[in-house]
């Protein structure tokens, strides 16, 4: 029997396990939305498509699974890039579809017609044009495979109109046969079992955990380590959750914003292992003081990844799992020097000990105000166990990181490497369409909530009880901070001097708006959000010039942190 | 330094843009790119001459082959290689002058391949240095115009980037 184009692009998507897809239909995929009309598929439909990328986002950091979106052409297309863009700085596996202008059209100008392939090559892993339909089975099991393994990352395929109308007889390719694209999967065995004697002869090693690590779900390999060597963990904000927040070896996150305790321990360390870490300019600071004193250990799975930045003294390229488990059991043949290792190493969790007492992670409490940090903290002990946490980008995103007791690997989803304001919401939505069950979390700031709040439609048409937690101060804070401290207050465009009234802007919509400014009614506020079953928005009314702090300010050492405002 | 490195990529839709925008999008410098098909025309093979220190030069090399488009990357620069590069140049040759041009072109091997009264056109090929010589000595007589191809090469002996 002969299939569409459109029909052959469903039943792969069907073929690779996908049950869910975000997207956002127009001219140039009518005919695929005429066939999902039948498909057993799920779409949900989000007002904008920038937010069905960050939704199908969303999905795939929770579930590991790759997001898949549908888009029309031109505006649908290029509406589609920042999300693209996010996932790619985040190396989220994900697989976009666009709706391309007839091939006959391509290169006229036609109506709804960009170059989205041009568009796009610079921020996706790779994305293909289909220019005949008998590609396009193949096109689609390429995508998925180089979207799901090595570095993962979005894909895009863009497919003209005349394809997905065009017919033949459909088989999908089983195996993939690319001469181009063999990531390398298993470490190199003497490497590791160089980077276990360098880490059993270390006097004041630091793990340094980086996104990768969730994305290769090593959490458990990662606490087995830690807890064997005894070895101090610090996380970047994209591996916050990979690491449970309360452990006592765990120092929070190093970096631009990062605590006081990590950025000593990695300025004065003898041994930096970097595990899924890229060495982003806002962890290290100023480059030539970034961890002087340590010989550097780099575990990645991208090999473009090693010496970018920092010269380490011993690269392992390979699956983070397979990494870890072989770093594992060479470690297990050696308890004798585990022990000395434990021994030589009391010293140094001591000093960090008392780098964690001389200055720990807090913020002055008030009774009059509400400080924005305590609502995360009240969020963070009031909340379930595996809470999902979105965020947008800002202050708002940098207390979360800081005051937020991430528990569960997969349950923390923020822009990192784009740092893409309106990315929290439709993640959110995402990220519950996932896991309906499970409580989902955008903590938002005013500014960065106004960049998506259309969403708010998507949640409420499908029943999505996300909640929103926005730290209102009427400003785009991270900005006002910078004007402050290195401006000389010079608020230029900082101040959002329309306040809005999101208790009605959440009713418009048909969800539920809370809103408070005393401190007492804050945990009384969250309790109630929480019981009510569908979408919440919770406005907190915040002290409107706090800072975040420790802060190290751009061109210093990551050690030269400001402490207090 | 300079590097000359070749590509070998998949002969397919956007590999060249895929090439050619790695290279301005992460500020590497490139100072000639020739690009044909292989003997497997499924296959393209790119010679790109580059600069770069070694930190440059390491991650340009990676970053092309993260390309999924690419098979395979050699950097010539510690390689015994040979290089060869085309270049036609039209130059002004009138009585007094037309001579001298064909000496020029005789020494180093050139030959002239087109003629009017009042020009040759001459097809030189060799290592981009000798055709930068060729130039030199025929400025005086007056280049109206000059194409080069960007160098090419190859691997002596059995050094090679054959997939």
């Amino acid at each position: 029997m002969k299939l569409t184009g459109s029909q052959i692009l469903l039943e792969s998507l069907r073929l690779e396990g996908v049950e869910t897809v975000f997207g956002y239909p127009g001219g140039a995929v009518i005919n695929i939305y005429d066939d999902l009309y039948d498909s057993p598929i799920k779409h949900i439909l989000t007002r904008h498509e920038q937010a069905a990328v960050h939704a199908a986002d969303g999905y795939a950091r929770t579930t590991g699974k790759v997001g898949v979106v549908i888009a029309t052409s031109g505006p649908g297309a290029t509406n589609t890039v920042t999300g693209i863009a996010t996932a790619y700085m985040d190396s989220i596996p994900m697989v976009i579809i666009t709706g391309q202008v007839p091939t006959a059209l391509i290169g006229n100008d036609a109506f709804q017609e960009a170059d989205i392939c041009g568009i796009t090559r610079p921020c996706t892993k790779h994305n293909f044009l289909v220019q005949d339909l008998r590609d396009l089975p193949r096109m689609i099991k390429e995508a998925f495979f180089i979207a799901r393994t090595g570095r993962p990352g979005p894909v895009l395929i863009d497919l003209p109109k005349d394809i997905q109308v065009a017919s033949m007889k459909f088989n999908y390719p089983e195996t993939v046969k690319m001469r181009g694209y063999k990531p390398t999967l298993d470490g190199d065995e003497r490497q590791i079992g160089k980077a276990a004697q360098m880490l059993l002869k270390a006097k004041r090693p630091v793990l340094y955990v980086g996104g990768g690590a969730s994305l290769a779900n090593v959490d458990p390999e990662l606490l087995k380590l830690a807890e064997l060597l005894q070895v101090p963990v610090t996380t970047t904000l994209m591996a916050m959750a990979a690491f449970p927040g309360k452990h006592p070896l765990a120092l929070g996150m190093l970096g631009m914003h990062g605590t006081y305790f990590a950025n000593m321990s990695v300025t004065e360390c003898d041994l930096l292992v970097a595990i899924g870490a890229r060495f982003d300019d806002r962890v290290t600071g100023r480059i030539d003081a970034f961890a002087k004193k340590a010989k550097i250990i780099q575990f990645d799975i991208d090999p473009s990844s090693i010496h970018k930045i920092v010269r380490v003294d011993l690269p392992v390229v390979g699956d983070l799992k397979s990494v870890l488990t072989s770093l594992l059991n060479q470690l297990a043949g050696q308890p004798a020097d585990i022990a000395q290792h434990l021994d030589q190493t009391t010293a140094w969790r001591m000093e960090i000990d008392r780098w964690k007492a001389k200055h720990p992670m807090g913020y002055k409490a008030s009774k009059s105000v509400i400080k924005p940090q305590y609502v995360i903290e009240k969020l963070s002990e009031l909340s379930d166990e595996d809470v999902i946490i979105t965020t947008e980008v800002g202050q708002h995103q940098m207390w979360t990181a800081q005051f937020f007791n991430f528990r569960q690997p997969r349950t923390f989803l923020t822009s990192g490497g784009l740092g893409t304001m309106g990315y929290g919401l439709p993640a959110a939505l995402g990220a519950q369409v996932a896991f309906p069950n499970r409580q989902v979390i955008d903590i938002s700031g005013d500014g960065s909530f106004q960049m998506n709040s259309q969403e708010l439609a998507t949640l409420v048409q499908y029943r999505l009880p996300v909640k929103i937690a926005i730290l209102n101060n009427n400003f785009l804070g991270m900005v006002r901070q910078w004007q402050q401290l290195f401006f000389d207050k010079r608020y230029s465009q900082t101040c959002m001097e329309l306040p809005i009234d999101f208790v009605k802007l959440a009713e418009a919509y048909g969800a539920t708006g809370l809103s408070t400014d005393k401190v007492d009614d804050v945990e009384a506020m969250i309790k109630k959000a929480f019981e009510i079953n569908g979408p919440v928005l919770m406005e907190f009314k915040v002290s409107r010039e706090e800072n975040v702090i420790p802060m190290v300010p751009a061109g210093k050492g990551i050690h030269e942190m400001v402490l207090a405002s | 330094m300079k590097h000359t490195i070749s590509v070998l990529v998949e002969n397919e839709f956007g590999v060249l843009a895929r090439v050619s925008g790695l290279f301005s999008g992460r500020g590497f410098n490139i100072e000639s790119l020739s690009v044909a098909p292989t003997l497997d025309p499924d296959t393209s093979r790119m010679t790109i001459v580059t600069r770069g220190d070694d930190r440059i030069l390491e991650q340009i090399t990676k970053q092309l082959n993260k390309l999924i488009s690419t098979i395979k990357v050699v950097d010539f620069t510690d390689e015994e290689y040979v290089e060869r590069e085309l270049a036609l140049i039209k130059v002004t040759a009138e009585s007094d002058s037309r001579a001298e041009v064909l000496r020029i072109v005789d020494i180093f091997r050139a030959k002239v391949v087109d003629v009017t009264p009042k020009s040759y056109t001459v097809e030189m090929t060799g290592a981009p240095a000798k055709i930068d010589a060729v130039l030199t000595l025929l400025t005086p007589m007056g280049i109206k115009e000059v194409v080069r191809s960007g160098p090419v090469v190859i691997g002596r002996g059995s050094k090679g980037v054959a997939n």
